[in-house]
């Protein structure tokens, strides 16, 4: 039995599900195989979306009408914009999701899409003809052929679960990991590497005293992910929160040697600013508590997440640790937590495009690529699915670059500089993070997602209307104003200078602010919310977006200046070994991308730039 | 020129030596030594060869070779070193036998520093180091370029760029980690305190590279005062008394003559003026006058020169440095006696007093700038990067706590700054620095 595709998407996880909707979006015959289909939008860890970086990373998801906003728009309990306290570029929205609600949203979404088909079906390798992907098998004994394959396998490849001295070959607690798919990567001659995740024993709630601890409730208007939501209708529920005690601290030490991570029982490499409980305790003594947020599953489900406590001790020590707690003295535990290994491929392997160079036809998507968390796999499954059916439609593949989003950080830091442990966003990762802001992903993203068909007739309507209304509010920030004098007559804080100022420029003195223009103009003031805040926004960093944009204008500058495919790079003696090394094994296509491969020094661009200059006075002459 | 190429030069200085020393750098070095000197020495160790030519195997020298393997040598390539005898014929003679060879070449003027630089063998700030060590006359001057080449300069920029990146770091755990307990107040505590303890530490380099400058270009004494007062004999004593290196500049007016010497190792120039008095009606005159008090403006030290039989009918444009009351030797009984003229009596002619002059100027010279071999930022292109650091610095303090995503994008733009001298301050130094300072990670 045989069928065939345009795009095969492997993995029903947050990266899965965005690369196969944005490749059905594009209008390509689309295949999502999964082991089932009752655990697509399943999330494995914490029940949260976003929070910083990471939300700016589902706004500009949703810009490109990909489905994890509109998705947590529904399943959001909790909403919090972070940061709500410092300027625009820096808040970053996050909300608690009931697990069961964002499966069944991100399922409907499936369903709905058209072009896509879901297989039910175990996929045990690729096939590969003349070195080209052209499909995969199943389990089941079934051939799927196809031109393009995403790849999202998550913690499932080679998965190997460490609870205590126990070892469970695992993708996540009951599913069995995916065995065959490394050594077929490795065949193809890719570099894989081993990582380590972990994540805290789930709790019964109906066995905590809530009673005794500090409740966190959401914000009183939620701030919805999508541009598409217009308000949060769900019930809104708090979190709680706990923390260690010495007797928490000293049951953990007393087990230390019984913990994998320490008797060296894990390999992987696991991040530096997700630590299990037992790392916490080992590397800040001096702490005497730590924070514990326990977060609810859903809102008819009695599970809790306690946020902080990921652990791969025994169950035994679990058990004794987490009944030190405040509120969990009694406490079930509905399941244990664990450490989870899994192989994951160098992304220094792939194009921006997130394409395997050595292996055409085959993308890769999400932790398989080094990275941790739900919205960095949804982001790179976007980029992947989008360009899996640009290359079976026969067009070139698409990226984003820097200073377009935190996508393209993410994707450019990925495939030049590679990992050394699960990469994570952060928005210090984003140079241009003035401009990069949760709040104009749209701007930034949806016409460019429009041109590349990625975004549906709806949100096209929808954003033109937003641009409308921004547009209109911009003018009117512009012509309304007054004089130095007449703001003194009203009492306003103004350099007598006589010059006249905008509204935009009241906005961003500190003396005058958003709040006192809106009291001054009522047309400011009857401006829909999302528009004053997006003149707050460019009045504030309008002095800093000048500096950012030559910034921009040098990076693309330096991006334009193409590296010929051919290039040797043993034969640059002038490079240090170290830089040659790395330049063979990243191959970067532009000067822009050379420079951005760490340990690169100014010297050894002079020359590749040198090199380059006399190749082509060369071929001229 | 090509960077591929293996290159040689007479490392040793050019001129008639007992010894000379030809160095050579590349990828063909070990064939050219085994060629020449028989076989390849040990590395590392001296080791005495008798040199042949590959062609037409007669002697060249008796001569010490070392070999020292690429990449730990000085250049990052294969280099080797001849120690042959310092006559003009050896060395020819060596040269005949190195360059009928494909690829090799006689090396460019600073070349085989820009290839220990481009193999990462040194940093730009030790590179800089190292050609004013080559050009150093002075021993003020050598001590600093030495300082800067054994990379204490360079251990000084890494302090400050370490300090920029833990500020930096501070102030993005408390963008990053706001969710995090306790880590934003951890965080900001004490930041603007760092930064402006480092924007001082910044203030103090620069106001003492000006001094270094100095250093580098020779402390400027302005010898100036009425027409005929002596001001050139003295320069002349002076020079003449001190000659360590005499140079006029050549091609200036006839008006301003510059004479460089060296006093207690430091580098002098003593900038002798045209006379001032009331203006004349000589149009060329004028224009010496002009010249001469921009001289005196830009004069380190200004000497200021008068005698009993020149009636001064100007006071000097500022307020000299020292005085001289030259021609002590015309005073007759009843002149004005020196006790009741400020400054040091002299006489050109018959050389009174010009030792304790000399002794004043060489107080005043260590005074002002002795220890400036410690100076860190000596050149303008790491002035401007550490100024332009200072900039961003200052304006970050504007910002509070509510726009500290502005008071970190100046961090950045100071990071930036610093990196021009540094290297790039990158990402992920500051996460680092986060992860390893406050505990991340709910």
């Amino acid at each position: 039995m045989s069928r065939s595709f345009d795009v095969i998407v492997i993995g029903g996880g947050h990266a899965g599900v965005e690369a196969a909707a944005a490749s059905a979006r594009l209008g390509a015959d689309t295949a999502l195989v999964t082991h089932k289909y009752s655990t697509i939008g399943e999330m494995s860890c914490n029940p949260a979306i976003g929070g910083l970086g990471k939300g700016h990373l589902v706004r500009e998801i949703d810009a490109l009408d990909g489905l994890m906003g509109r998705v947590a728009d529904k399943a959001g309990i909790q909403f919090r914009l972070l940061n709500r306290s410092k300027g625009p570029a820096v808040r970053g929205p996050r909300a608690q999701a009931d697990r069961k609600l964002y499966r069944q949203a991100m399922q409907a979404e499936i369903s709905s899409q058209a072009n896509l088909t879901v297989v039910e079906a175990a996929v045990c390798g690729f096939i590969i003809e003349n070195g080209v992907v052209v499909g995969v098998t199943t389990e089941a004994g079934e051939s799927i052929r196809s031109p393009a394959v995403v790849l999202t396998t998550g913690t499932f490849l080679a998965g190997l679960i460490h609870i205590g001295e126990r070892k469970i070959p695992a993708g996540r607690v009951g599913e069995p990991p995916a065995q065959g798919i490394s050594e077929q990567l490795r065949l193809g001659g890719l570099r894989l590497g081993r990582l380590k995740t972990g994540t805290p024993a789930r709790l019964d709630g109906r066995t905590i005293c809530w009673s005794a601890l500090e409740e966190q409730k959401g914000d009183a208007v939620p701030s919805p992910f999508s541009f598409m939501t217009d308000r949060i209708t769900g019930r809104q529920v708090s979190c709680f929160i706990t923390q260690t005690t010495r007797a928490t601290h000293q049951a953990i030490a007393a087990n230390i040697h019984r913990s994998p991570l320490y008797s060296g029982q894990i390999e992987g490499t696991g991040p530096r600013y997700c630590p299990s409980i037992e790392d916490k305790i080992h590397r800040f003594k001096d702490k005497s508590s730590h924070q514990i947020f326990l977060e609810p599953e859903g809102l008819d489900d009695p599970t809790i997440y306690p946020n902080g406590i990921s652990t791969s001790l025994p169950e035994d020590v679990q058990e004794q640790f987490i009944r030190t707690i405040p509120g969990l003295e009694n406490v079930v535990i509905l399941r244990p937590g664990y450490a989870i290994e899994y192989d994951f491929v160098d992304p220094r392997e792939l194009s921006h495009g997130l394409e395997v160079k050595a292996m055409p036809g085959l993308f890769l998507a999400g932790q398989i690529n080094g990275t941790t968390g739900y919205e960095e796999a949804a982001a790179q499954g976007l980029v992947a699915g989008l360009n899996a059916a640009r290359k079976v439609a026969g067009n070139a593949p698409a990226s984003f670059d820097r200073a377009e989003g935190y996508l393209g950080v993410m994707v450019d830091d990925l495939v030049l500089r590679g990992v050394t442990e699960p990469y994570r966003m952060f928005t210090s990762r984003a140079e241009y993070r003035l401009s990069l802001r949760a709040d104009n992903a749209d701007q930034r993203l949806t016409p460019k997602g429009i041109a590349l068909g990625l975004v549906g007739a709806y949100r096209q309507k929808r954003f033109s209307e937003r641009m409308l209304v921004l547009e209109h509010a911009r003018d009117l920030a512009g012509q309304l104003g007054m004089t130095s004098a007449a703001a003194a007559r009203i009492g306003l804080k103004v350099n007598q200078d006589g010059l006249r100022r905008s509204a935009l420029d009241f906005m961003a003195m500190p003396e005058v602010g958003p709040e006192k223009v809106s009291e001054i103009w009522p047309e400011i003031a009857a401006l829909p919310e999302f528009a004053r805040e997006a003149l707050f926004a460019d009045s504030l960093y309008a002095g800093y977006s000048a500096r950012q944009m030559a910034d921009v204008v040098a990076l693309r500058k330096e991006d334009q200046i193409q590296l010929p495919a051919d290039i040797d790079y043993a034969n640059l003696p002038s490079l240090s070994s170290e830089i040659r090394q790395k330049l063979t094994r990243v191959q970067p296509r532009t000067l822009g991308q050379a420079s951005r491969i760490e340990g690169m020094t100014p010297a050894a661009l002079g020359c590749l730039l040198g090199h380059i200059k006399r190749q082509s006075l060369r071929k001229s002459g | 020129m090509n960077n591929t190429d293996t290159i040689y030069a007479v490392s040793s200085g050019s001129g008639m030596a007992g010894i000379a020393v030809i160095r050579l750098s590349g990828s063909q070095v070990s064939k050219l030594v085994a060629g020449i000197a028989g076989s390849l020495p040990k590395p590392r160790a001296a080791s005495v060869r008798r040199l042949l030519d590959p062609v037409s195997k007669e002697i060249i020298d008796q001569a010490l070779v070392l070999w020292m393997p690429g990449p730990n040598s000085v250049t990052g390539e294969d280099v080797a070193e001849f120690h042959v005898h310092g006559s003009i014929a050896v060395i020819d003679a060596l040269f005949a036998a190195l360059e009928n060879h494909e690829g090799v070449r006689l090396a460019e003027a600073g070349e085989f520093t820009r290839r220990a630089f481009s193999n990462n063998r040194m940093d730009l700030v030790e590179a800089e180091g190292l050609a004013d060590l080559l050009h150093a006359r002075t021993e003020a001057q050598r001590r600093m370029a030495v300082n800067h080449l054994l990379g204490h300069a360079s251990s000084i920029y890494e302090t400050w760029r370490n300090e920029l990146i833990a500020i930096s770091a501070h102030l993005e755990a408390a963008i990053d980690f706001v969710d995090e307990e306790g880590v934003a107040e951890a965080a900001m505590r004490g930041v603007k305190i760092r930064i402006t303890e480092l924007i001082d530490v910044l203030r103090r380099a620069v106001a003492q590279s000006d001094r270094a400058g100095v250093l580098r270009s020779g402390v400027k004494v302005v010898f100036a005062g009425a027409p005929n007062v002596g001001k050139s004999s003295l320069l002349n004593l002076v020079a003449s008394r001190e000659a360590a290196i005499v140079s006029s500049r050549p091609g200036t007016t006839r008006d301003v003559i510059e004479v460089s010497i060296v006093l207690d190792g430091v580098p002098i120039l003593l900038t002798d003026t045209a006379g001032l008095r009331l203006a004349s009606c000589d149009e060329i005159e004028n224009i010496g006058m002009q010249r001469a008090r921009s001289e005196i403006a830009a004069g380190d030290i200004v000497v200021w020169v008068s005698s009993p039989d020149v009636a001064a009918d100007v006071d000097a444009p500022v307020i000299p440095d020292i005085l001289v009351f030259n021609k002590l030797d015309l005073l007759g009984d009843n002149s004005i006696h020196p006790r009741n003229n400020p400054g040091f009596g002299i006489s050109v002619k018959t050389g009174v007093g010009l030792d304790r002059f000399l002794q004043e100027l060489k107080r005043l010279v260590i005074e002002r700038f002795g220890g400036m071999e410690q100076a860190v930022v000596v050149r303008s292109r790491q002035k401007s990067a550490v100024e332009d650091s200072i900039r961003y610095l200052n304006e970050s303090l504007v910002h509070d706590v509510d726009h500290i995503e502005l008071a970190a994008e100046c961090l950045r733009g100071a990071c930036y700054s610093m990196a021009r001298i540094t290297g790039r301050v990158d990402v992920e130094d500051l996460l680092g620095k986060i992860f390893s300072e406050f505990c991340i990670g709910k």
